[in-house]
């Protein structure tokens, strides 16, 4: 299940974990946020995203439900469940080694 | 712990699955959402609704092809993948009946076949007993022993038996069974039937680990020497038919040949005995026998009356093999402790050459394996080789198929298509067809085994194989079927997978000859097919002919029209007045012709000799005890000297009658009658010099099969033991239903309550001859089958190849080649692969013959005449098979055939 994914595979799928890890929210607002978040540097591609999350949900980190959203239209909401949780706190973890690892690499090479 | 996860992740992939148009509902509406808000923001920003839409699609990308990457999310794509091609296969198919009707049925018959044999090998060879730890159990037997003591290398005796029994170490307890299961009488008076009798020592079911189904099974207490009221074991069918399975039969009483005898307990559902292919109905402890049998204990005594079947369980850490050297070990002393007394020198010293030995007991004993395990192993192996006809059959066909196809493949793959998905899908196809074929095989399969069961069942003898379903058996079906479906489509499959989306339209669309270097791989399928069907033919000629053989033979006998009646005259049988009487009450009765009496009934009835002594050859010679009349009665011709007759009595000179083998041993180029001949004394037949009074001709003895060994005829009055004539030969030409039963009045008006058994001579013999006629209708149904697969295979792909040339043949004919030339085309193509296909099946042949050699009669596994037949039959089929395409090649009208290229 835990396959090695690629950097940029595994990045969106940590940002859509982080984003969840907020509050439950629905496809395009995870996209939005990340973007806002993200000072608009971040450019979800949208078309990886729905993938991802559908991805997410069938190894069962995510869980969707259909909800309304405040301007009342049905939307399906994806909400971190307790295994994506704990699997967030590892691709976190993981990704702090490898950030830093990476910083660490390029910054010699500067010198 | 993360068994919610997993719960989610089931629950999800089930609902891909099984809701699927739900899930896809959603999937679009959750884009459809995006886009809508996507619009709205960009609405907000001030464009217009038209210019928002399409920047909205714009930035999501491909709807479809987001759609896709998310159905390849759900993991389950591959198994609707799997899903949607069986549609399309079985589409297909059903668009093409008769092609899947002759699929389908040439599947069965070939599965169905292979299944059955092995369905009966498993039954007869691979079923483990059902006892605990079977594979621990060793039978215990003497190798390669074959003299006039002892004969029967899994049978000893009983004092061998309890030396063994006191001096082995290698098992933690061994124990023995009367290896002649007993047909004995249960209830009196009218309701009198005959129950199958095993009697086993006491460790009997204690070593095999059996527990009782109800009551308590036998205990070493139980079997003692004398004892006078044993108690008896029912199996569990007798109880069930006899008792209704009623706990209440435990403590009531059974007649058992007049005996009232105990019921102690119920052997367990499955365990129907030790021996494969038998049943027995009650157990009774060994001692019980001499109960039955008039107080008769020789048999205890006896060093050289071989009657048990002796088996162990291991010692923990001991192998087969460790075992077998052990009792290899100990045996020279047993045989010096058990050696029988009354026997010449020569014998007994080969006695003590004998040697114990331990093989694997975890199947039981049978005599059945013995006898059909080789049939059964060759009648598989040519099941495989019909499957594999029809398989290579089928596979041409598809591949014809696919040509016909190549043009849908070729858009297909230019279309986009993978190559692997019209490989899975050819593959799909022929999993399909392969499943198809083996769920009818299946049946086929449980109707012919059972057939054949009762084709191999005679009168008296009743197989008791389990033949129902088990693991093996289904593994081995799904083995079959994948090999099937693999052998069926990788032809196919490859030629699929080579497509060249280009060039295969525009070969389809136009192209005036066939590409002939992509025939080759039907071609020698077709020679693969023909030599394989040479092979099946060829061995079907030689069994037939085999078993022709052994029916046209003169066996020195007439059989036809004669009885093999014995009587039991319960405790008279060796009265000889009772036994004069009984005589002159069966010739008396009206529609008899002739009657006489013998110790031995011919043909798979037991073997008697003695040794006899001239100065020529001293040798095991048959021997008969019979009375005058005996040789008409079998219509066996007198060649010289005289008949015994009445005057031949106890007192007077010792006289005896040989036939020709028998003569040509003992008196060498001279005229036997008048000569005289000693016997060599056993126990009861004491030392005697007969004089030879006549010669009659060479009759087979024990099995049709073999040669006729040397034989005497001694005068039944003369018999060293004492007086014998129960079993009677009886001669008419009234049809014997009619005359058994005149005889059965009239012994039963004589002395009521003498039970009688009547067999027809005719069926004991062609019972005898069971294995040959299964091998000769087996075989001639394969060899059948392939001749006809083979036939319809070049059929099937020299057909296709005259489509195919259509516009080739269409300009040689324009071009002015007469219709006899273009017949001649296509009959040479055929003629070369037949003739190929031909050589290679008879070297083929003679490669494997020998193999069958054991189980032929009388004729070379090599015989040339039986090869040159099947060739013969072969080339006749090939000759129809291509016959009809190279007719139709030769009627096409040219303008048509060139007007639709």
């Amino acid at each position: 299940m835990n396959k090695p994914a690629d950097l940029l595979q595994g990045t969106l799928n940590l940002m859509i974990l982080r984003t969840l890890g907020l509050e439950p929210m629905h496809g395009w607002a995870i996209a939005a946020r990340i973007q806002q978040v993200s000072q608009e540097v971040l450019q979800v591609t949208q078309g990886a995203l729905y993938p991802a999350l559908h991805r997410l949900e069938q190894q069962g980190w995510l869980r969707s439900e259909w909800r309304k959203t405040e301007t009342g239209r049905e939307a399906k909401f994806y909400t971190l469940t307790r295994a994506g949780r704990a699997q967030l706190d590892k691709e976190l973890a993981q990704w702090d080694r490898l950030s830093g690892a990476v910083g660490l690499v390029i910054r010699m090479a500067e010198e | 712990m993360h068994w919610e996860r997993w719960f989610d992740i089931v629950r999800l992939r089930l609902r891909s699955l099984l809701r699927r148009n739900a899930v896809e509902q959603e999937l679009d509406r959750e884009l459809r959402f995006h886009i809508e808000q996507e619009i709205e923001k960009s609405v907000g920003r001030g464009l217009s609704l038209s210019e928002a839409r399409s920047e909205a699609v714009r930035r999501l990308g491909g709807i479809a092809q987001i759609q896709e990457e998310c159905r390849d999310m759900r993991r389950t794509s591959y198994l609707e993948n799997f899903i949607r091609d069986l549609q399309y296969a079985a589409r297909m198919l059903l668009k093409a009946p008769v092609f899947t009707l002759t699929a389908a049925a040439t599947l069965a018959l070939g599965i169905g076949a292979n299944t059955a044999i092995f369905q009966l090998l498993d039954a007869v060879r691979l079923r483990t007993l059902p006892v605990r730890e079977a594979h621990r159990l060793a039978q215990i037997q003497i190798p390669n022993m074959n003299f006039g003591i002892l004969e029967g290398a899994d049978n000893l005796s009983y004092p061998l038996y309890q030396e063994i029994r006191a001096n082995q170490q290698a098992f933690s307890d061994i124990f023995a069974w009367d290896s002649g299961y007993q047909t004995q009488r249960l209830g009196q008076g009218a309701e009198t039937r005959q129950a199958s009798v095993i009697a086993v020592t006491g460790e009997f079911f204690t070593t095999l680990g059996l527990g009782p189904a109800a009551g308590r099974l036998f205990r070493s207490e139980d079997d003692f020497r004398g004892c006078r009221t044993p108690g008896v074991v029912l199996s569990y069918a007798l109880w069930q038919s006899e008792f209704g399975g009623s706990l209440s039969a435990v403590g009531s009483r059974l007649i058992v040949q007049g005996h009232p005898l105990e019921v102690i307990g119920v052997a367990p559902r499955d365990f129907t005995g030790p021996e494969v292919g038998l049943h027995f109905d009650l157990a009774l402890p060994l001692c019980a026998m001499s109960v039955l049998n008039k107080s008769d204990t020789s048999a205890f005594d006896r060093r050289d009356y071989a009657w048990l079947n002796v088996m162990g369980r291991l010692k923990p850490g001991w192998t087969i093999a460790r075992a077998s050297e052990h009792l290899r070990a100990i045996s020279p002393s047993l045989m010096q402790a058990t050696v029988p007394s009354g026997y010449p020198r020569d014998g007994l010293d080969h006695y003590l050459q004998f040697r114990l030995e331990a093989i694997s007991g975890a199947t039981g004993v049978s005599q059945l394996r013995e006898e059909y395990n080789r049939s059964l192993w060759l009648l598989f192996g040519l099941t495989g080789l019909v499957l594999l006809i029809a398989c290579a059959n089928l596979s041409n066909l598809m591949l014809a198929r696919a040509r016909a196809r190549e043009r849908e493949f070729s858009v297909r793959l230019a279309l986009g298509a993978g190559r692997g998905r019209l490989i899975r899908q050819t593959l799909t196809e022929g999993l399909l067809l392969a499943a198809v074929g083996s769920a009818f095989g299946l049946t086929v399969a449980s109707v012919l085994s059972h057939a054949i069961l009762r084709f191999l069942e005679t009168d008296g003898q009743r197989l008791n194989l389990n033949l129902t379903p088990d693991w093996r058996l289904l593994g081995f079906t799904v083995a079959v079927t994948c090999v099937t479906c693999v052998l069926l489509s990788v032809a196919p499959a490859i030629r699929a997978a080579q497509g060249q989306a280009a060039e295969a339209m525009k070969a389809s669309a136009r192209g005036l000859t066939a590409d002939r270097s992509r025939l080759g791989f039907q071609r020698l399928l077709v020679i693969v097919q023909v030599s394989i069907s040479l092979i099946l033919v060829a061995g079907a000629f030689l069994f037939v002919a085999s078993f022709r053989g052994l029916v046209s033979m003169d066996p020195g006998f007439r059989a036809e029209g004669v009885l093999q009646a014995s009587f039991e005259l319960g405790g008279q049988e060796h009265d000889e007045a009772v036994l004069q009487q009984l005589l002159a009450e069966v010739r008396a009765t009206p529609q008899v012709e002739s009657a006489a009496t013998t110790t031995n009934f011919l043909i798979g009835n037991g073997m008697w000799s003695l040794i006899a002594r001239t100065e020529a050859a001293s040798r095991d010679v048959r021997t008969t005890w019979v009375s005058p009349g005996f040789f008409t009665t079998l219509g066996t011709p007198i060649l010289a000297g005289r008949d015994l007759g009445s005057s031949d009595r106890r007192t007077a000179a010792k006289v005896a009658m040989v036939n020709e083998r028998f003569a040509n041993l003992f008196f060498p180029g001279s005229d036997p009658v008048g000569r005289t001949f000693r016997t060599l004394a056993e126990p009861d037949y004491p030392e005697v010099e007969y004089e030879v009074i006549g010669l009659v001709k060479n009759t087979r003895y024990f099995h049709l099969q073999s040669a006729e060994p040397p034989m005497v005829y001694f005068p039944a009055s003369q018999f060293p033991p004492g007086a014998v004539g129960n079993m009677i030969f009886i001669r008419s030409r009234a049809p014997l239903a009619r005359v058994e039963a005149a005889v059965r009045h009239r012994v039963a008006a004589w002395r009521p309550g003498i039970g009688m058994q009547f067999h027809v001579f005719q069926k004991t013999i062609s019972g005898s001859l069971m294995r040959e006629r299964l091998l000769a209708a087996l075989t001639g149904f394969f060899g059948a089958l392939a001749a006809l697969l083979a036939g319809i295979g070049l059929y099937g792909v020299l057909a296709y190849q005259t489509v195919r040339r259509r516009g080739e043949i269409g300009i040689r004919l324009a071009l002015g080649a007469t219709r006899g030339q273009i017949m001649q085309l296509v009959l040479m193509e055929a003629g070369l692969l037949v003739f190929t296909g031909l050589v290679v099946g008879v070297c083929g042949f003679l490669a494997v013959a020998r193999t069958a050699e054991s189980l032929l009669f009388e004729i070379s596994s090599r015989d040339p005449i039986q090869v040159g037949g099947a060739v013969m039959v072969l080339a006749a089929a090939g000759a129809i098979g291509s016959m009809l395409p190279a007719l139709h090649a030769s009627r096409l009208d040219p303008t048509n055939a060139l007007r639709d290229e």
